[in-house]
């Protein structure tokens, strides 16, 4: 199996999910999923398109319902939760979204304040000030801060975007395709700036993707989605170490659609 | 919402309960039906969006004020000067004054304010909460626990709700200006003499109903705008759609309600 890395604690789950079960009309896309997040960890989900991983990071954020299963974050079961135990749940969730979502009518420093200054209500205008500039020089973009959403390149936009979760210091992030649509270059920064926000925030994340560098790049443990269900579990070589044709046809053309 | 998803879930499988259309009707009514009922759920609980309610009731009010300024002051000039052969006929073009106010003040106004509202406002807010749920905005501020419906919706309702009433009464201003500047270049009507001839022929009633009609109009905007946006499908077309229909759906609304106002005023003057 993979090696135990000394910034997992392997004796907390933030995330606990088994037997989830998610259909849309007639398509089923997950199919009994069981998976456990520990304190510390970087966990990757690699998987095609369609076959239901942003829907399990939403189904995790409350965003959706799932049919059946459990899903517990840090110890509460999230369909069961009442609207305002949903919304402190939410506070300790970081959602990345794959299209970075920025309020396109509000400027950077904008986007920055609006979920602080509706949660941290104690904090003077210079704290707001001094919070938002930290969190933006933790994603390297502290020059953009007057900027509109539609002057930043698409690196830029998926930066921010980390920065406004950052920016309520939750325990657990999910990223939805965090390198989609960049090129190799600005992938490596994302790369990087995921296992920045892992060592400085000490935050437990799940990261969605089908790009094997993002996933060899962040993930301190891997899970390959097939058929709705957990195939595959370990390291990156783990996980491709395998006679599988789905899983070697997925690294030989690295997801080439 | 489990319920929700099932009742959405059934129509999109094609497993309809009764038939396609009456179930989507259905559901429609139903999603209608709760998304009021969650504005009137929201309205009065803190926290309140003091900016973002200002900051809407400027881009509803002040910036439609060139538009219904420029309308009724039209409306005015050529509904004065298009009665005044009528009254011509029997020798009672000093009648224009009064006729004016009320066809201005009990109809015209609150109608055509609605209608350049639903045009102008609906549609705006049709599509640019439309984008916001297509582009999953909506969503990064659900998941920021930042309560989104009250901030998009709520304010945008009650700044169309408070701000078409005070339209209202800016362009039965300038309608009757523009009716004055016409009866004063053909009767030589005086601006005293116009207004108080103006000012007797409308009543408490005729004011107070058209106020309310106003602020039943701006809710149906704001609300109109706002499901539909809220509601919008995925996809750029969604967009648009979600604009014109807001227009259409608000303007037939309006339509409807101005009719059943007009029952319940009438009925209220015979008592």
């Amino acid at each position: 199996m993979y090696k135990e890395k000394a910034h997992i604690n392997k004796d907390i789950k933030v995330i606990s999910i088994s037997g989830l079960k998610k259909a849309f009309g007639d398509l089923v896309v997950l199919r009994g999923v069981d998976l456990d997040l520990y304190q510390g960890e970087n966990l990757v989900v690699l998987g095609r398109s369609g076959t239901g991983k942003s829907v399990l990071i939403r189904i995790i954020a409350g965003l959706l319902k799932q049919d059946d299963g459990i899903v517990k974050v840090l110890g509460k079961e999230v369909a069961k939760t009442s609207l305002k135990e949903l919304e402190n749940l939410r506070l300790k969730i970081g959602f990345s979204f794959q299209n970075s979502a920025l309020y396109d009518s509000m400027t950077v420093y904008e986007n920055l304040e609006f979920p602080l200054v509706r949660h941290s209500k104690h904090l003077t205008r210079k704290e707001i000030d001094y919070k938002i500039e930290d969190v933006l020089e933790a994603v390297g973009l502290s020059q953009t801060i007057k900027q509109m959403p539609s002057q930043l390149s698409g690196g830029q936009r998926k930066r921010i975007g980390i920065a406004r979760t950052l920016i309520l210091n939750p325990s657990i992030m999910l990223y939805d395709e965090p390198t989609a649509g960049l090129d190799p270059i600005t992938c490596i920064d994302i790369n990087n700036l995921i296992n920045e926000v892992q060592q400085k925030y000490h935050t437990s994340s799940i990261i969605i993707t089908h790009d094997l560098a993002c996933a060899k790049s962040t993930g301190d443990r891997i899970v390959m989605l097939l058929d709705g269900q957990f195939q595959r579990q370990g390291s990156f070589d783990e996980v491709f170490d395998t006679e599988d044709e789905r899983v070697k046809l997925f690294y030989d053309y690295n997801f080439v659609e | 919402m489990d319920d929700d998803n099932k009742k959405t879930n059934n129509v999109v499988s094609g497993r309809f309960v009764i038939s396609k259309t009456i179930d989507k009707l259905l559901l429609e009514l139903y999603n209608i039906y709760s998304f009021v009922l969650r504005f009137f759920k929201e309205v009065f609980v803190p926290p309140y969006e003091f900016k973002e309610i200002i900051k809407q009731c400027y881009e509803t009010g002040v910036r439609s004020l060139p538009l219904i300024a420029l309308t009724g002051f039209i409306i005015g000039i050529v509904f004065t000067n298009q009665s005044r052969p009528s009254l011509a006929e029997f020798g009672a073009t000093s009648w224009l004054p009064a006729l004016m106010s009320i066809a201005i003040v009990r109809a015209m106004a609150p109608l055509v304010t609605a209608l350049i509202a639903a045009g102008r406002v609906a549609s705006s807010i049709g599509a640019e909460i439309g984008s916001m749920k297509v582009t999953e905005q909506i969503e990064a501020m659900e998941v920021s626990a930042t309560h989104p419906f009250k901030f998009l919706v709520v304010s945008r309702v009650l700044a169309t709700t408070f701000m078409i009433p005070a339209l209202m009464m800016f362009t039965v201003f300038v309608a009757l200006m523009g009716a004055y500047i016409n009866v004063h270049q053909n009767e030589l009507t005086s601006f005293t003499t116009f207004f108080s001839q103006v000012f007797e022929a409308i009543t408490f009633l005729d004011a107070f109903s058209s106020l309310i009609k106003s602020f039943v109009f701006g809710f149906t905007i704001g609300m109109v705008g706002c499901y539909k946006g809220y509601n919008s499908n995925k996809g750029t077309e969604g967009v648009g759609k979600a604009a014109n229909s807001s227009v259409v759906t608000a303007m037939f609304l309006i339509f409807i309600e101005e009719l059943l106002a007009l029952q319940i005023i009438t009925a209220i003057r015979i008592a």
